[in-house]
Formats: C-alpha cells, structure tokens, sequence
C-alpha cells in the first residue's frame, strides 16, 4: 500500500505561518506533498493539523482576525495571494469535514450542487454525474431507487460517502479530509478508507487524523505535526518503523495523543 | 434528597400546566364570545356584498369591501415587507461578521416593533400631506409595510441565526460564492421558519386597525384601483360597534368571526406548505 519513492509533488508549502488573533497556530511549514498519493497529517488534538489543511483551501478565510505568511503553492501557483480566486481553488480542492454536513435537499441535489453551480445545466450529463460521482463512493446501489429522498434521511455512514461523492461531483485534483471518519461507526469509517485508497490514482489525497491505526491503513506519506511545527515527514514506513525525532517516537508509541 | 427533587418536578409541571390554562382559556374565551355574539348574524350575505344604503343603521348588505380591502391591504404589505427584509435578514446574518453594525440594527428593529402601529400610520400620513396625496390604497399598504417590516426582518433574522455552520461551509468548500450559499442553502434551510414568520407578520398587519386609520381612508365599495380609498375589517368593526344599534352591533362580531377565519386559514395552509418544506431540512 505504501511507496518509498514519494514521487512529484503537488502541494509545496514553503516557511507558511498562521495566527489567529495573534496565536501562532502554526509555525514555519515546510513541507512537500506527494501527487496521487494519501498524504496523512497526524499529531495530537489542537496541534494545527486542521489549520494546515483548511489552508490549503482557504476556508480558514471565514476565521476572524487571522493572519499568515509564506507560501502554498499548488503546481506553481501561490494560493495565498490577494488574487486568488477561492472559489475556483475550492472547485480544484476538495473537502470532506468531520462529520457528514449533506445540504437541505435531496440525495441528487446534494450531488449536483456543485455541477450546477459551476455551469453544469445538462439534464443528461447532471445525471451520469450523479451515477458516476455515486459509483465511485459505493453509494449507488444503495440509493438509486430513493434519488429524490432528503440526503438526510441516510444513515451517518452514507451521508459522508454522499459528501465525498458531493466533492467528486466538482472533478477536484486535490481532496482533504479532516478527520472525516470521525463521526462515523467502524465499518462504514473502513468504507470511507477503502474509497479514498480506491480513489489515489486520480487524486490527491490529504487527510488528517489522530487515530494512528488508521494513519498506518492508509498513509503513504505521512506529517507529524506537535505544536504548531512539523516535527517530521516522510514516506509511511519511514516515519512509523524508523522516526527519526524522539517525539515522533514517543507519539507513535503512545506516550501522549 | 430525591424527594425534593421529585416534589421540584411535580411543582413545575403544575406551573406549567397553570400557565397553559390560565392563557388558553383567555383566549378560549374570547373566541367564545366573538362566536357565541357574532354567529346569528353571520350571513353569506355578509362575505358577499358591499353595505347597502343604511347598512350601519341595520340595513342590508354585508362587508365584502372590508374583506377584500384588508386582503389587498396586507397582501401589498407583506410583499413589500418581504423584498425589503430578505435581504435584510441575509445581511445580519452572513455579510456583517466582523463588526457592530448589525447588533445596533437588531436593537433598532427591536424597538421600532414598539412603537404603537398609529405612529407609523401617523408618520405616512405627515408625507401624504407634503406630498399632497389623499387616502387611499397605495398609502395603506406603504403603511402596514412600513410597521410590519421590522417584525418581518427580526423574525427571518432568528431563524437564519438558527442555520447550523457547518452547512455554509459544506456550500463554500464546493466552491460557491457567498451568494450562492445564501440563496440556494442558507435560504432553504430556514425556509420553513421564514414561512413561519411571514404568517405572523401578515396576522399583525391585517389585524391592525390604527396603522391605517388616516392612510387608507374607509369606503363602502371594493377599490378598483391604487388610488381609490380602502376600508378594513378591523374598521370595519369598530364602525358596527360603536354605532348604538344592537343588530350592527352582533355584525361587528360576525365581521370578527371572518376575520378568525381568514386568519385560521393562512396558518393552516402555512402549517402543510411548512411541513412540506421541512422534509429536506437538516437537523
């Protein structure tokens, strides 16, 4: 499951800071993340971790008094400029949150959402982009028949795997997911995994968790970040069989998280 | 220990229960009275033709130009309230975050539902004068439009405040603009509520007598046009029931009963169109 050869990157973060009311929640980031490949950010509760993938989005935007410095660069481009357009980065980064958030409609206005907003108006294309987005997450069997249903009506587990097809539905090149099986029981949180491992081939993958078994599963890059600061990075079986840092080490084994 | 707390649940639920009676059988009672007073003298009649000659002195007719008069009335009203609060109630809610402004509105809004609706009536009626217009329609709806816009925008304004978080951020993370989000998730969310109190404003409205007692004029025929003068129901009213007659009298009650009606009518349909739109709403 996991490559030693990390291949190019996608993402480069260079000296990136950020404070929210002038708490340094994140200190001097660098860090290159691997094209089609799940890149899993771990550390204990309130190290940054969510701070360092909202960023990558610019949905931290909606916090008030924060500022930053440095770079995100995604394939050369800084996303942190004053001119970027966070609705077309959005569009091209993904998101999937802790727990499932599907919008007030049915289960296929939950999928086209985005489409249509984007310009998708195409009667028969929003339908294969239903199909498609809903076979790729597993859902389609399970829901074909009940389309027009609340999205809310789904069980907890089908609900977020609607959130991810949601998010497929956009053809995004990037996907963060913030601890996004959190919420969920453990056989539908093995669906999501298997989805996203499933997925890697088309895109990349950012997720972040503090539940190391699950890091194992599905990590071929991982990030440990403790207060605020990259402690390490680096191909999977690198960081968890040989940590470099004696804090990784004693994260890994369990001494705190 | 147990023992106090049960008797603390048992005295509670007793002033629970008190209240209820006490506030349900008021109205119970008023109910009762409009009823019992005003049902022998309701009439097709009374829903279907304007007064007839002498109908204040018990003549023929009944007070269709007061049933439709106050249909148009706050029909208009309500329109206009809505185009205006809207984008109000969105405004509080989305646009204004980082700052003051809309805390000093909500407290502007607040205290302007205080104000008694004569005012406002009183208020529209110093512009008629500059601008040298008579009573009529028209004036009667800026009116009622004028006094039921606060409560409009305070109730839609609560209920957006109720659209959990995290569903503007599942919108925004798709990439969609704010506008966007307002329009096609925030909006949908709340619509059962905004239903909700758009009924209510339009109760106010077309219950208020006051507002428009200078504004709209009072007339005995259905207006045909903006311009023409308007009569109301709750004029209506108080016109049968201050004349000395005990028949106009019982049709002021009756008039009472049609104005319930309307209003019964407008919950119950807001009630079915409400549920209906809660199917999709996220809890």
């Amino acid at each position: 499951m996991s490559s030693d050869n990390s291949g190019p990157a996608k993402i480069r973060v260079n000296n990136f800071f950020f404070s929210i009311e002038s708490n340094e929640i994140l200190k001097d980031i660098n860090v290159e993340i691997p094209k089609n490949q799940i890149t899993v950010i771990i550390g204990p509760s309130g190290c940054g971790k969510s701070t360092l993938l909202k960023s990558i989005n610019r949905m931290n935007d909606l916090i008030e008094n924060i500022s930053f410095e440095g770079e995100i660069l995604i394939d050369d481009k800084n996303i942190l400029s004053r001119d970027t357009d966070v609705t077309e980065l959005r569009k091209n980064v993904g998101m999937i949150a802790q727990s499932p958030n599907p919008l007030p409609m049915s289960i296929y206005d939950n999928v086209v959402y985005g489409p249509k907003i984007h310009g998708t108006r195409d009667k028969v294309a929003l339908n294969r982009i239903v199909e498609d987005a809903l076979k790729k997450v597993g859902l389609w069997e399970e829901v074909k028949d009940r389309l027009k249903d609340p999205a809310t009506k789904l069980s907890l587990g089908q609900q977020q795997r609607l959130c991810l097809a949601r998010t497929l539905a956009i053809e995004p090149e990037i996907i963060l997911c913030d601890e996004t099986t959190s919420a969920l029981d453990p056989i539908s949180a093995k669906h999501i995994e298997t989805e996203l491992i499933s997925l890697k081939e088309d895109y990349t993958i950012l997720f972040v968790t503090h539940i190391l078994r699950q890091a194992k599963r599905i990590a071929d890059y991982v990030i440990f970040i403790y207060l605020g600061e990259i402690i390490e990075h680096g191909p999977a079986r690198e960081v968890f069989n040989n940590p470099k840092d004696e804090r990784t080490k004693a994260y890994l084994e369990g001494v705190f998280g | 220990m147990i023992k106090r707390r049960n008797l603390e649940e048992k005295i509670f639920k007793s002033v629970m229960i008190l209240s209820l009676t006490i506030v349900i059988c008021s109205l119970l009672a008023v109910f009762a009275t409009v009823i019992i007073k005003g049902a022998p003298s309701l009439s097709l009649e009374m829903i279907t033709e304007v007064p007839k000659g002498g109908y204040y002195l018990g003549g023929g007719g009944g007070i269709l130009n007061a049933i439709v008069g106050s249909l148009y009335l706050s029909i208009g009203a309500i329109v206009i309230a809505f185009i205006l609060s809207l984008p109000m109630a969105l405004y509080l809610n989305q646009y204004s975050e980082r700052s003051r402004v809309p805390g000093i509105i909500r407290m502007i809004l607040e205290v302007s539902t205080g104000i008694p609706s004569l005012i406002y009536g009183v208020f529209v009626f110093l512009i008629m004068i500059e601008v040298g217009a008579r009573a009529s329609l028209f004036w009667g709806i800026i009116t009622i439009a004028v006094f039921i816009t606060p409560i409009l925008t305070r109730g839609m304004d609560e209920i957006m405040q109720t659209v959990p978080l995290k569903l503007k951020e599942a919108s925004l993370a798709l990439g969609t603009t704010r506008f966007e989000t307002l329009i096609h998730v925030i909006t949908r969310q709340a619509l059962p509520g905004i239903l909700t109190a758009v009924i209510l404003a339009f109760g106010r409205g077309i219950g208020d007598a006051a507002s428009v007692l200078f504004t709209a004029g009072y007339t005995d025929s259905i207006p045909t046009s903006l311009s023409d003068p308007v009569a109301t129901l709750p004029l209506a009213i108080f016109f049968q029931l201050s004349t000395p007659i005990p028949e106009v009298q019982q049709r002021a009650y009756a008039s009472a009963i049609i104005l319930l009606v309307i209003v019964l009518l407008l919950s119950a349909v807001s009630r079915i169109l409400s549920r209906r739109f809660m199917e999709y709403v996220v809890r």
